[in-house]
């Protein structure tokens, strides 16, 4: 530790700290536009200079550490001046360079009431102008349909190059030109192809890289916001929906060091647009000439009673879609029980996981921060970077901190960072576990190894033993006590929330797989599928299909009974990340028309059934679903899995296939029902589609 | 005046063999290994002894540069390299040491190095400096040939030098951008602390020289620290290239004595102020990015680095630009903020913002088309560019108009009140 005085405050900071923390520390603001906590030093706005007594200049407080400051003659503390004049007047002059050639068109940007330039401008620059001259003037460039370019604006701070460099692990921002004239842009105005491109938006400190989608859609002072956990993949980042009247405007990520530090998604952040397209507003019923009529609640329900009725509890069935919340499948759980059924489950791609095996071996037990002290990565099946581009970026922080080895068996694609392919498939895989090779003496004698199983690896006939197989990787007397290694790359939202609760095929009960074939084959008479669209509609036969969702989408193609229910946006609930932490959804809009929350759905439907279920309220529902589920209520909080658990699972491996791993996703911004209504989200699909030719060219 | 027997760069205009057997004639390559066998420590203490001060413009001194490279290697690797980005307005003369002396260049990288604990340096030549380039990669291939330097050399000491052409931007002069520019990145300077002694080239313990440093280091380690440091006045010992260009009659590149005095500078070697010493309206005395003096403060002007800094100038690279009363300065500093302005890196917002804005207010002065007020004004931005950026070449686009207004705020008003004038006649 350092002793320092800031303004004649006497602090004690690391000496790592640099002088802007430790002003920071000492309670003095310091402006800056070019730094940023999660991104590499630049120092090149000149916003944070302070007077560092012995230096004949200014110093950058961002660039400039605790531990390169002298002490005084007599061995007094480095003193910093941060509230002199030589500092007001430093400031005074950088502001007064940024705004002469900003073009200061303030009431017609999109950054206006959440500007930094604006703020700050406000806090330290002079309020008149001494600049007489013409102002620059820069051409917009076209970085793709998700980031609108108002270059005029731009202050050259460089932080979405070093984010597209540093984090997003794309060296497609660049600054060209010199001096004034340097001007950020894509080789050739090409479109950034990073998945996490959008958090660009969020840096940039002024309105010149904006939300495309959201241009000019509304200010931020008339937004309410809401504070809630994003679906569109099973990372659970925080995000915020910030709505005006009933309709979403924007997705902002929130602050969660320990899951999506503050980036999210493209996905996550421009999906909005489809919240409000393709949506299923009122019950329908398919008519005798094979359309979809609207109709009342009453008779949708007296519809769906009647079929019911007339079958019985092992030929109805039902799979939970990849959006369910945890409240809405341990409804659909308990009628399913009510009317007698075995047959559910939440694994509409069919991975071969097993709560039964303990929860260890369903999810990722290192957790996402655990990334950072892994010393070893192997993955297998998977393609992080479009199954969970936040994790993806953990990855790449861990390697770019230096010393990590990654393993890749399966597809061979660009993840943002250097790995070693080991093989295709299970063959590599059963070698690397008999231990030959050079990195199997790696992963050997790994402290803490970390061994990402995706969907593509799990989601086939071999894929317990594959699970089994990477599990008896993980085992070795190196490890760090305590060390829980497997982590099971989720891809859908509700997947760890439906496998805690058990929504899971009961004694004698058939998983999808089964529920397809048996509906295609007759064996099946009714199918609830509650916001399911991954399978494949067109096998389920003449099975009578009830869809309860929110998009009109495949499920709801094939349904014979349509019942709205509501988008993740609009409801409350609870969903269970990958790493198995629980955290609430929080309404932020409600559904439109007649459309109701899926819970009520399910219980209104229970009476029309005759089996009513045991709640009429969801605090009711939640606290039978506690009760029965103690560990849902405790909300963000991380627990790995039992190390035994992954020890006994290595017990079971079985014989490996032969087939390649292929990864689950193949368009990125394609996943789920509302991402498909979004048309931001197929102009993204359509550009990376184009993409793909070139690269394999 | 320089005695010729104390002349360093005794080939300065070509008139000999530039090539190996010309070198060794004039005494190059003597005893350079009794040099590198008086160790590390006994060639840094010659070189401070010797005074020298850095010849880039800084004027640093050179020993104590070379004292700041770690004594033992952490395992890094350590470098030199020499800056040979020579593109100061108005200073041209490490082009005349690698046209014509480059052997003298090539046995001081050979000592530096040694006294650093370098095995590889890098010389970054300017790369409009095409047939320098040339001439230097000549002399480096002929001292492998002679086993002069490489792998086990005569001298005992593994050495590898290599030339690298910059494309021609005038910020890969500063020494951080140079190096930027030497890894193959944009040439933007860095951040400092941490100075290349600590983390330069690659991350590895670096030390930036300039050309002429380096050439006057194997005679000044010939000849004893003493002689050199007997040349010259205190703290300003030794022989300099002195570029003299401008309204002389003769302009041209000489070695003389730190501290000669400007007037015999011009008149003996240049032969004179165009017009007599009389027509002297200004000097630019050290490069471009120093602060004219005017002529009453030129009357008796000794040439070293503390009288001109006195006068709040600078030595610079002592290159010496004459300006008689024909000159239009105001548009002569213009013509430098302009310069300044096309090279500024854009890295950091005071020079990149700055440099524009000078530059533009300075044009509409050239047409008198501006108010007194603005003077000041411009005053002002200097001093707010000065001292605010990442590198000195905020500074150096400040320094001159900071002189033209110092001393010549009268023309600037002169000119303004004349515009005023003629429009009002017009009326």
């Amino acid at each position: 530790m350092t002793k320092l005085l800031v303004d004649g405050v006497e602090i004690d900071v690391p000496p790592e700290f640099t002088l802007l923390q430790a002003c920071e520390a000492a309670g003095a603001e310091i402006p800056r536009f070019c730094f940023h906590e999660r991104l590499s030093i630049a120092g090149n706005c000149r916003m944070c200079l302070v007077e560092l007594k012995g230096s004949p200049k200014p110093v950058a407080s961002c660039a400039w550490s605790v531990r390169d400051c002298r002490p005084g003659p007599n061995g007094e503390p480095p003193q910093i001046v941060t509230r002199s004049g030589v500092v007001k007047k430093a400031r005074e002059g950088v502001m007064e360079f940024l705004l002469i050639n900003h073009p200061l068109d303030c009431p017609i940007c999109d950054q206006g009431g959440e500007c930094d330039l604006q703020d700050q401008a406000m806090a330290y620059g002079i309020d008149h102008n001494r600049f007489a001259e013409n102002k620059r003037a820069v051409e917009d460039k076209y970085l793709g349909p998700l980031v609108k370019t108002s270059m005029n604006r731009c202050i050259h701070c460089t932080r979405c190059v070093r984010f597209a460099t540093e984090v997003g692990g794309v060296t497609e921002l660049g600054a060209i030109g010199r001096g004034e004239d340097m001007e950020i842009t894509t080789y050739l105005e090409s479109a950034m192809s990073s998945e996490l491109q959008g958090n660009v938006i969020d840096l940039c400190p002024v309105g010149a890289l904006t939300s495309k989608p959201y241009a000019f859609q509304a200010r931020p002072w008339e937004l309410v916001k809401t504070e809630t956990i994003d679906a569109m993949d099973a990372v659970g980042s925080n995000i915020r929906v910030d709505t005006r009247g009933r309709e979403v405007m924007r997705i902002l990520p929130r602050l969660h060091e320990e899951i999506n530090e503050e980036w999210i998604s493209d996905k996550t952040r421009f999906v909005w647009d489809g919240l409000r397209t393709q949506r299923l507003d009122r019950p329908y019923i398919r008519g005798a000439n094979g359309r979809l009529a609207a109709v009342s609640w009453r008779d949708a329900f007296a519809a769906i009673a009647a079929r019911v009725n007339a079958s019985s509890g092992t030929r109805i069935g039902a799979i939970g879609g990849d959006l369910a919340t945890v409240e809405e499948l341990f409804a659909l759980k308990g009628l399913m029980t009510a009317l007698g059924s075995p047959n559910l489950d939440i694994r509409q791609d069919g991975a071969q996981l097993d709560p039964a095996a303990g929860r260890a071996s369903t999810i990722f037990n290192p957790g996402i921060a655990g990334i950072e002290a892994a010393d070893a990565v192997l993955i297998i099946g998977s393609n992080p970077r479009h199954e969970a581009p936040i994790i993806n970026a953990r990855i790449r922080k861990r390697w770019r901190m230096g010393d990590l080895a990654v393993g890749v068996i399966g597809e061979r694609v660009d993840l943002t960072y250097p790995y070693e392919h080991l093989g295709a498939g299970p063959e590599s895989l059963a070698e690397l576990a008999s231990g030959r090779g050079a990195f199997a003496e790696v992963l050997k004698s790994a402290k803490r190894p970390v061994v990402i199983v995706g969907q593509g690896a799990l989601a086939r006939e071999d894929g317990a033993s594959v699970l089994a197989t990477a599990a008896k990787i993980l085992s070795s007397a190196e490890r760090d006590a305590g060390w829980n290694g497997l982590a099971v790359l989720h891809t859908a939202a509700s997947r760890v929330g439906g496998l805690d609760i058990g929504f899971v095929p009961g004694a004698g009960g058939m998983d999808t797989g089964g529920m397809i074939a048996a509906a295609g084959a007759g064996g099946l008479d009714v199918l609830f599928l509650l916001g399911a669209d991954e399978i494949d509609t067109d096998r389920l036969g003449k099975a009578f299909v009830v869809y309860i969702g929110s998009h009109g989408d495949a499920g709801a193609m094939r349904a014979d009974v349509v019942l709205p229910g509501s988008a993740y946006t609009e409801k409350n609930g609870t969903l269970v990340n990958t790493e198995g932490r629980v955290q609430r959804l929080k309404r932020a809009a409600f559904p439109p028309g007649d459309a109701r929350d899926d819970w009520a759905i399910l219980r209104a439907l229970s009476e029309a059934l005759g089996r009513r279920l045991p709640f009429d309220s969801f605090a009711q529902l939640r606290s039978q679903l506690f009760a029965a589920h103690p560990h849902l209520a405790a909300e963000d909080r991380f627990v790995p899995g039992d190390v035994a658990e992954v020890a006994a699972l290595a017990r079971n491996a079985g014989a490996l296939g032969r087939a390649a791993f292929v990864n689950p996703i193949r368009a990125f911004y394609l996943t789920n029902a509302i991402a498909r209504a979004s048309a931001v989200m197929a102009e993204c699909a359509a550009l990376a589609a184009s993409r793909l030719p070139e690269a394999a060219e | 005046m320089l005695n010729d027997r104390d002349r360093i760069f005794t080939n300065l205009y070509g008139e000999g063999d530039w090539r190996l057997a010309g070198a060794r004639a004039r005494g190059g390559w003597d005893g350079t290994r009794a040099i590198l066998e008086r160790g590390r420590d006994g060639i840094i203490d010659e070189m401070k002894a010797s005074g020298l001060r850095g010849r880039g413009g800084a004027g640093f001194p050179t020993g104590l540069k070379w004292s700041f490279m770690p004594k033992t290697s952490d395992g890094r690797p350590h470098y030199l390299v020499v800056n040979a980005d020579e593109s100061e307005p108005g200073t041209c003369k490490d082009r005349e040491i690698m046209r014509n002396d480059p052997h003298l260049l090539v046995e001081g990288c050979l000592i530096a190095s040694f006294a650093m604990g370098a095995n590889v340096a890098y010389i970054y030549v300017r790369g409009e400096f095409i047939r320098e380039a040339d001439r230097l990669q000549a002399a480096i291939d002929e001292a492998y040939e002679a086993r002069l330097i490489g792998k086990n050399n005569v001298h005992g000491y593994d050495f590898d030098l290599y030339v690298h052409r910059g494309a021609g931007a005038y910020i890969c002069g500063e020494e951080t951008a140079l190096l930027e520019s030497l890894e193959g990145k944009k040439g933007l300077p860095r951040l400092k602390p941490p100075f290349p002694a600590n983390v330069g080239l690659w991350g590895c313990p670096t030390t930036v020289n300039n050309v002429e440093s380096i050439a006057v280091a194997p005679t000044i380690l010939r000849r004893g620290g003493a002689w050199f440091a007997g040349i010259g006045r205190p703290n300003n010992t030794g022989t300099k290239l002195f570029c003299i260009s401008g309204h002389v009659n003769r302009p041209c590149t000489v070695e003389e004595e730190m501290g000669i005095p400007l007037r015999e500078l011009i008149e003996r070697h240049c032969g004179g102020v165009r017009g007599g010493w009389d027509n002297l309206l200004a000097v630019i005395p050290g490069g471009a990015s120093v602060p004219l003096l005017p002529a009453h403060q030129c009357q008796e002007l000794p040439m070293d680095f503390d009288t001109l800094r006195d006068l709040k100038s600078g030595l610079g690279t002592a290159a010496v630009i004459v300006m008689d009363k024909s000159t239009d300065l105001i548009k002569a500093i213009a013509r430098l903020a302009y310069f300044y302005k096309h090279e500024s890196c854009g890295q950091c917002t005071p020079c990149r913002e700055g440099t524009g804005w000078m530059w533009r207010v300075l044009e509409r002065m050239v047409r008198g088309e501006a108010e007194h007020r603005e003077i000041d004004m411009l005053l002002n931005v200097t001093y707010q560019v000065e001292g605010h950026t990442i590198c000195a070449l905020g500074d150096a686009a400040a320094w001159p108009i900071q002189g033209l207004i110092r001393h010549f705020r009268h023309v600037i008003e002169a000119r303004i009140d004349g515009r005023v004038a003629m429009l009002e006649a017009a009326e």
